[in-house]
């Protein structure tokens, strides 16, 4: 079974849409138990690092999701969140991927980054079979995560992001697969694939 | 290279989506879920929906077929319509929408756009301006209730200094309807929507004139808007989505394929 953490934020429904559109095994939930039991975990968020963070502390589910050793797909800033600490209200983030949220350096391109963007340096990660560079995901932030030895593919809006992550069983993406048509499905479906 | 989008907007009445020329006389087009879901597959990158009723009739909109879209498609889509306060933004939202776009609700009580940032984010915050020209003075200005002709009123708003206002407080995406070529084919406002482009430093929307691909190359290249929004060509089916991509596409502007 794969559970979408409820983060108490909007997108939940459409994820679970996307999902559903692959596979009947799919719930949303808070419980720490169905979280932990899962064989994967979503991890989705938008708005601020601060409420989310928040969301997590005030479910208790920050213990939880730390020791999740199964496949976890952070999804915009559910993936912010794997990290270590996000400049958005300069907070502690859940320390799970080597890394830190800032600004995006988008060098006078206008803000939020929203929109269909394509990949850049795409790696061969099982995350990503079946994706290559010219296909096109939809974005929608401000703040994203620099380039490093985490970074599975990346993004280039005035300057270059990662697009995605994976650092042991913590995989992230910065774009949302749940709105970014046949390509984002396909993603969606390496993750209930992946062997970790 | 982000792409510049194209989004068909379905206006919805009853339950049905509806076409009017210069925001009258609506003719049913079809029905919504379908409609959304084939615009969806012939490679839309958005879709916007409109209640055109529901701020006009002092009612909001009928949110059920909000989740049907939500189960079928797989793009962003946006919803307007009537929603003026925090609850009903955040039912929308829940049932799978992506963004709410605010109007009339948004002329009436400016801290709402602040409210909804706060709440649900930046991102999620549309604010959808209605904008006509005065022939007489050639003076851009903010209308109100434009879904109800015999409640469609002027407001106190010039059009650029609504879309700087709307900006401070915090919206996220502005859709600039020139209602002078709603509907009519003709073109898109290049003169209105460069001289908005100036004023705004968040993703804008140019609608209202879409005719023929020409058109949407066209608004891209002089007034630099960040997606087209179109309703009577794609629903008469006078212009298909894929053709226009590729056209646009070969003329040098970027676009998802």
């Amino acid at each position: 079974m794969s559970v979408i953490i409820d983060t108490g934020c909007a997108n939940l429904t459409s994820l679970k849409f996307a999902v559903e559109r692959l596979t009947n095994d799919v719930v949303i939930s808070s419980d720490p138990e169905t979280i932990s039991s899962a064989d994967r975990v979503f991890l989705p968020g938008v708005g601020s690092a601060q409420y989310a963070m928040g969301v997590l502390e005030e479910r208790d589910l920050i213990d939880v999701i730390q020791n999740l050793t199964q496949p976890v797909l952070g999804i915009c800033l559910g993936m912010q969140m794997l990290t270590s600490r996000s400049s958005e209200g300069d907070i502690a983030c859940l320390d799970l991927v080597p890394g830190e949220v800032k600004g995006l350096q988008s060098q006078g391109l206008r803000l939020p980054h929203m929109g269909w963007n394509t990949l850049a340096e795409c790696t061969d990660h099982p995350l990503l079979h079946g994706i290559n560079e010219e296909m096109y995901f939809y974005f929608v932030h401000t703040y994203g995560v620099g380039v490093s030895d985490t970074s599975i593919a990346q993004c280039e809006y005035g300057s270059r992001f990662s697009a995605a992550i994976a650092y042991k069983n913590f995989l992230g993406v910065q774009f949302h697969p749940e709105r970014s048509s046949a390509a984002g499905s396909q993603l969606l479906k390496n993750f209930l694939e992946i062997k970790i | 290279m982000l792409a510049r989008r194209i989004i068909p907007c379905l206006d919805v009445r009853a339950g049905k989506v509806v076409k009017g020329v210069r925001f009258r006389d609506h003719e049913i087009v079809g029905d919504i879920v379908p409609l959304a879901e084939f615009y969806s597959q012939m490679g839309a990158d958005e879709l916007v929906f409109y209640d055109i009723t529901a701020s006009s009739d002092g009612r909001s909109v009928d949110r059920s077929w909000i989740e049907r879209v939500a189960r079928v498609i797989d793009i962003p889509f946006c919803v307007a319509g009537g929603i003026s306060t925090l609850d009903l933004a955040a039912e929308v939202l829940e049932m799978g929408a992506d963004k709410i776009s605010i109007n009339s609700p948004a002329l009436n009580d400016p801290s709402l756009i602040g409210d909804l940032n706060k709440r649900f984010g930046q991102q999620c915050v549309v604010v959808g301006i209605d904008s006509y020209q005065d022939e007489s003075s050639g003076e851009y200005q903010v209308y109100q209730f434009t879904g109800d002709v015999e409640r469609t009123r002027l407001t106190a708003w010039k059009t650029f200094d609504w879309i700087r206002e709307v900006q401070q407080l915090g919206a996220g995406e502005i859709v600039l309807n020139c209602m002078n070529q709603d509907g009519v084919r003709q073109g898109y406002d290049t003169t209105q929507l460069t001289q908005a482009r100036l004023s705004c430093d968040i993703p804008l929307i140019a609608s209202g004139g879409a005719g023929t691909m020409e058109h949407f190359k066209e608004v891209f290249e002089k007034s630099d808007v960040d997606g087209a929004l179109a309703a009577s060509v794609f629903h008469k089916r006078v212009l298909d989505i894929q053709e226009l991509k590729k056209y646009l596409s070969e003329s040098g502007v970027e676009v998802r394929k």
